[in-house]
Parts: C-alpha cells; sequence; structure tokens
C-alpha cells in the first residue's frame, strides 16, 4: 500500500533513478551443517542496489542477515547464487567495498588515530598525509581529543566509532554496515546516523545497512528489505517515499509512522515466529 | 602529578619488593639461628653475602656470568626465530599441525637434558653443545604459544584485514602478529627460562663453562655459601633477560 509504484525513484537524489545496480545480489542461498543437522541460514535471497541508494535491511535477530552481509563482502564462500559489483561477480574482498562489522573490531595495539589511518596506510598514502585524513574522519564520529588513546581505554560505543570511521576513512564506493549503531545510546545514534547519511550524500556513496531499529532504517533509508524468520527469506521490499532530508518534522509525520506501522506488522509476524521457534526447540530438547 | 604517579608505580614496587627480600633474608637468618632450618644444608644468608666478594675475585665469577649470559643469549635468539617460525608454519598448514601438535607438547616436558652425550657426540665439548640442547629444549613452548597466539586472533580483525583487501603477508604483518604478541613473548620468556635451567645444568653435567661450573666445584668443595652465590649469579642472568624481553615487548607493543 505505502511502497511507491517505482521502487527506483529516488527522491532527494534524481540522477541515479535509472542508472543500473552497481550491486546486485542474485537468489543467495546458503546453508551451514550444525550438529542438529543442516540449517538454512539464507534462502534464496534477491536484491539490488542502484548507484548512491540506502537500502536497510532488516530482520529479527538469527535470520541470517550477517550472513548475507559477509556473503556480499566476499568473506564467506560455499554460498549459492552469486553477487555482482558493477557486473563483476564478487569472488572475494572487493576493492570497493567497505565493511562495518557488527562484533567490536578495532585493533587493540594501535591508537584511535592509527586504527582510523590503517586503511590508508595499508594503501600506501604518505604518513603525514594519512593521519591528516584520518583526524578528520576521528573528528566526524566525535572522537577529537581522543587520537592518541588505545581502544582499550574507550568506551564499547567509542570503539565501534572508530571501527566506523576506519571504514569511513577508505571511501568505499559500497558500504557495507552490520548494526554498526546497535552499542549505542540513542542521541549518539541518531546524531551518528545523521553524519553517515551526510557523508553518503556527499559522497554519492551506495550503502546498505542491517539494522534491526525500525525508525533507524525508515528515517535513514530509500528502500527496506524486510527478512523473515529462519530460513531467511525476502519477506517485502518496502520504498520509503518521503523527502530527504528527513527532518524531525517528517520524523513526526503521519506517513512516517504509517511505514514504520507497515514494517512493523511484518517484522512482529517474523519475532513472533522465531520466539515459537526457539521456544519448541528448547522444549524438544528438555524432552530429548 | 606526574612524578607523583611516577612515584606511586614504579618507585614503591621496587621498594616494596627489596623490603619483602630484606625480610626474607632476615627470616631465613633467623630459621637457622634458632636450629629450625639445619646450617649444614642451607648457610646463613650473611655469608652467602659474605662470599660474594671471594666468589668475584677467587673465581672469575663476573666471567663465567658473562660466558652463560652469553650462551643463553645466542640460544634464545634461535629460539625466537626458529620457535616463531615453526608456530607460523604449523599455523598455516593444518595438517602439519594436526599432526604435530601433541608431539610437541609432550617434547616440552620431557629431560631434554638427559640426552647431553648425544649432543657431546655431534658437537663435541664445547660451548656450542651448552647452546643446542639449551635451545633444543626450550623450542617447545615457543613454537605452542606462537602457534596459541597466532590462531586465537579474533576472526572479525581477520575479516576486517580481508575486507581492506590485504595481501596474506600484510595479514600476517599487521594483523596476526600485533594479535599474538602477548602470547609469543610468554613463549619467549619461558623459552629463555627452559633455555636456562638446561644450559646451567649441562655446564653442571659435563663440568664445562660458565655458572653451571662454578656450582659443582664450589658443591664438590663443600663451599655451601659460594653455591648458592653462584647461583645468584644464575639468578641476576634470568632477571636481565626478564627485563630485555619487557623492554622489547613494550617497544613493539605499547599496550
Ligand atoms: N558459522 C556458522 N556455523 C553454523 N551456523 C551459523 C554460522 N553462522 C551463522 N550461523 C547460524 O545462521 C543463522 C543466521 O545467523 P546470522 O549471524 O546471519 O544472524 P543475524 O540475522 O545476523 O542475527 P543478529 O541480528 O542477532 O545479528 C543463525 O541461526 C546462526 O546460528
Ligand atoms: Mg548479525
Amino acid at each position: 500500500m505505502a511502497a511507491s509504484p517505482d521502487p527506483s525513484a529516488r527522491p532527494g537524489d534524481g540522477g541515479s533513478a535509472s542508472a543500473e545496480p552497481i550491486l546486485v545480489v542474485d537468489d543467495i542461498y546458503k546453508q551451514f551443517e550444525t550438529q542438529d543437522g543442516v540449517l538454512v541460514a539464507v534462502d534464496h535471497v534477491s536484491f539490488d542496489v542502484k548507484p548512491g541508494e540506502f537500502l536497510s535491511v532488516i530482520g529479527p535477530s538469527g535470520c541470517g542477515k550477517s550472513t548475507l552481509f559477509n556473503i556480499m563482502g566476499g568473506l564467506l564462500d560455499g554460498y549459492g547464487g552469486r553477487v555482482s559489483v558493477a557486473g563483476e561477480t564478487v569472488r572475494g574482498p572487493h576493492a570497493s567495498i567497505g565493511m562495518i562489522f557488527q562484533e567490536e573490531s578495532t585493533f587493540p595495539w594501535r591508537s584511535v588515530i592509527d586504527n582510523v589511518a590503517f586503511p590508508l596506510e595499508i594503501a600506501g598514502m604518505p604518513k603525514a598525509e594519512r593521519l591528516e585524513k584520518a583526524r578528520h574522519f576521528v573528528d566526524l564520529v566525535g572522537l577529537d581529543g581522543f587520537e592518541r588513546r588505545y581502544p582499550s581505554e574507550l568506551s564499547g560505543g567509542m570503539r565501534q566509532r572508530v571501527s566506523m570511521a576506519r571504514t569511513l576513512a577508505s571511501e568505499p564506493k559500497i558500504l557495507l554496515m552490520d548494526e554498526p549503531f546497535a552499542a549505542l545510546d540513542e542521541q549518539t545514534r541518531l546524531l551518528l546516523g545523521d553524519k553517515v547519511l551526510q557523508i553518503q550524500q556527499d559522497l554519492k556513496q551506495t550503502t546498505l545497512l542491517i539494522t534491526h531499529n525500525l525508525t533507524e532504517a525508515v528515517q535513514l533509508s530509500d528502500r527496506i528489505l524486510v527478512m523473515t524468520y529462519r530460513p531467511g527469506k525476502t519477506k517485502r521490499i518496502v520504498a520509503i517515499d518521503l523527502p530527504r532530508p528527513r527532518t524531525s518534522e517528517i520524523v513526526g509525520s503521519d506517513a512516517f509512522g504509517h511505514y514504520v506501522a507497515q514494517i512493523w506488522n511484518d517484522l512482529r509476524e517474523e519475532a513472533s515466529r522465531g520466539m515459537r521457534d526457539d521456544e519448541s526447540r528448547r522444549g524438544g530438547a528438555r524432552r530429548a | 602529578m606526574i612524578s607523583r604517579t611516577l612515584f606511586r608505580q614504579q618507585i614503591v614496587p621496587i621498594v616494596f619488593g627489596i623490603v619483602c627480600l630484606a625480610a626474607l633474608i632476615a627470616l631465613i637468618e633467623f630459621l637457622i639461628w634458632i636450629g629450625v632450618i639445619n646450617r649444614f644444608i642451607v648457610p646463613y644468608p650473611s655469608e652467602i653475602i659474605g662470599s660474594f666478594k671471594r666468589i668475584i675475585v677467587e673465581e672469575d665469577v663476573l666471567d663465567r656470568f658473562l660466558l652463560t649470559a652469553g650462551e643463553a643469549l645466542a640460544a634464545s635468539l634461535m629460539l625466537t626465530v626458529v620457535g616463531i617460525s615453526l608456530g607460523v608454519l604449523l599455523h598455516r598448514m593444518h595438517l602439519l599441525r594436526l599432526a604435530t601438535e601433541t608431539w610437541i607438547a609432550a617434547v616440552a616436558s620431557a629431560p631434554l637434558v638427559l640426552m647431553y652425550p648425544l649432543f657431546l657426540v655431534i658437537y663435541g665439548r664445547s660451548a656450542l653443545t651448552i647452546i643446542m640442547i639449551g635451545f633444543v629444549a626450550a623450542l617447545p613452548p615457543v613454537i605452542l604459544k606462537t602457534l596459541e597466539g597466532l590462531s586465537g586472533t579474533r576472526k572479525v580483525l581477520i575479516d576486517v584485514g580481508r575486507s581492506f583487501n590485504l595481501t596474506p603477508s600484510q595479514l600476517y604483518w599487521k594483523i596476526l602478529f600485533p594479535a599474538a604478541l602477548p602470547n609469543i613473548f610468554v613463549g619467549v620468556r619461558l623459552g629463555m627460562i627452559f633455555a636456562l635451567i638446561n644450559i646451567v645444568g649441562v655446564e653442571f653435567l659435563i663440568n664445562f663453562g660458565g655458572l653451571g661450573q662454578l656450582v659443582n666445584e664450589l658443591a664438590e668443595r663443600y663451599d655451601l655459601p659460594g653455591t648458592y652465590a653462584a647461583i645468584c649469579f644464575v639468578i641476576l642472568v634470568s632477571v636481565v633477560f626478564f627485563i630485555v624481553t619487557e623492554r622489547a615487548e613494550r617497544w613493539l607493543r605499547p599496550v
């Protein structure tokens, strides 16, 4: 109902509306062998992302989002289907993809600034230049003054921001983020979400955000992919037809609430299915 | 402010350590004096301290100290290079690891020092024999700890490296090594201790070279204070090595 007739229509960005997709996920299937047998983590998921588009993937815990993320990043193989970037099949980590991981991933032996400068160092940028650039991204995530500190001296949320800055510093064409804001408080989450959006719009960065925060997804995205609980399938793709920038006025609007309600409906079904599933599994284990 | 934290964090522990040591020495002195400890087995600490001058002047203890320390240094350098390389090799070759890891752990607890006749045959009655025994006996902890450190690297850190398109050698130098460094240093320190024990033990057994030989001679002369004083120099070697590795670790990995 709220889905726009043309899902590729992008409010706020006219240029790339008709462009070829830069990232294509085609019929991805991935299963894991576990002690309890075969577990289908991702079940024939397909979608594509246009240049400069902001797509969110939302779904209950354990539905296969991180698995999909790792497949798109070229870190996981042994799957069915195909991922391609600008027409080129992904067979390993791809130069134009940057990833922000769900888990804490700072290098504990490097200071904040050296963590952020890491991809620049790998790219062979001279020291002065890369420190300068890294400092810019440290400021961007609000960690100025902490450049010389080590991750062990930071809070969990601050560390997550360090790893975000590190990936942003590499200025990838396509940015994949796996619940990057999960460890943050609400205010930081909003501020940082704004920052990321700003960068994304400035650099015309193609962004894929994995989240289970509904408001966040609706506020940031052009489209939202809702996944089902195990096996992880596409339940629905919803285009968010709201103007940008998404000011507090828009976030408070009826249309916004409408989207949230619609997606929540889908999600609730899946989440409760997931919980029932877990309960019966526990019950089964007790009986066994 | 700064000098105060320095005082708290560096001076106080050192002073406390010295005070504890002095108290322990005084306690032993007292226990011997009241007859709880047999003075013909453990000499008075004051006698041991008194005999330092004698063993320095008459027994060339400084030269022997340098010889034993030199042997230990040579063994440690070989240990570090070969042990870490073998650790890396086992980490890269999974089959080799599965096939040999238990064996290496078993070798770690074998009293290799008792194989000294074999080494004598190969290397002759020389410092080289001593170095080689120290080296071989101390290899297992370095290999095992290197392996443990490398394979204990959190997967997500490796994934970060891969996502930035690191080459395999960059992945080793920029991520696996720094991540494994604390473990590797534990292994190297353990290895040095193993090496020193074996070096002094072989010197003692084959009556050749540095401090071990001195301990042997003094014990045979039933010069107990001198024997204990010589043992203090063995401890000094290990303290020096410990401090050096600690410095090296802090230099390589500040946190
Ligand atoms: N290496 C693995 N071996 C076996 N099973 C796995 C493996 N990785 C993931 N799984 C399983 O696949 C399913 C999906 O996991 P995944 O991490 O992709 O979920 P997710 O959607 O990211 O969840 P969350 O929101 O909690 O992060 C889970 O049931 C998990 O147990
Ligand atoms: Mg996940």
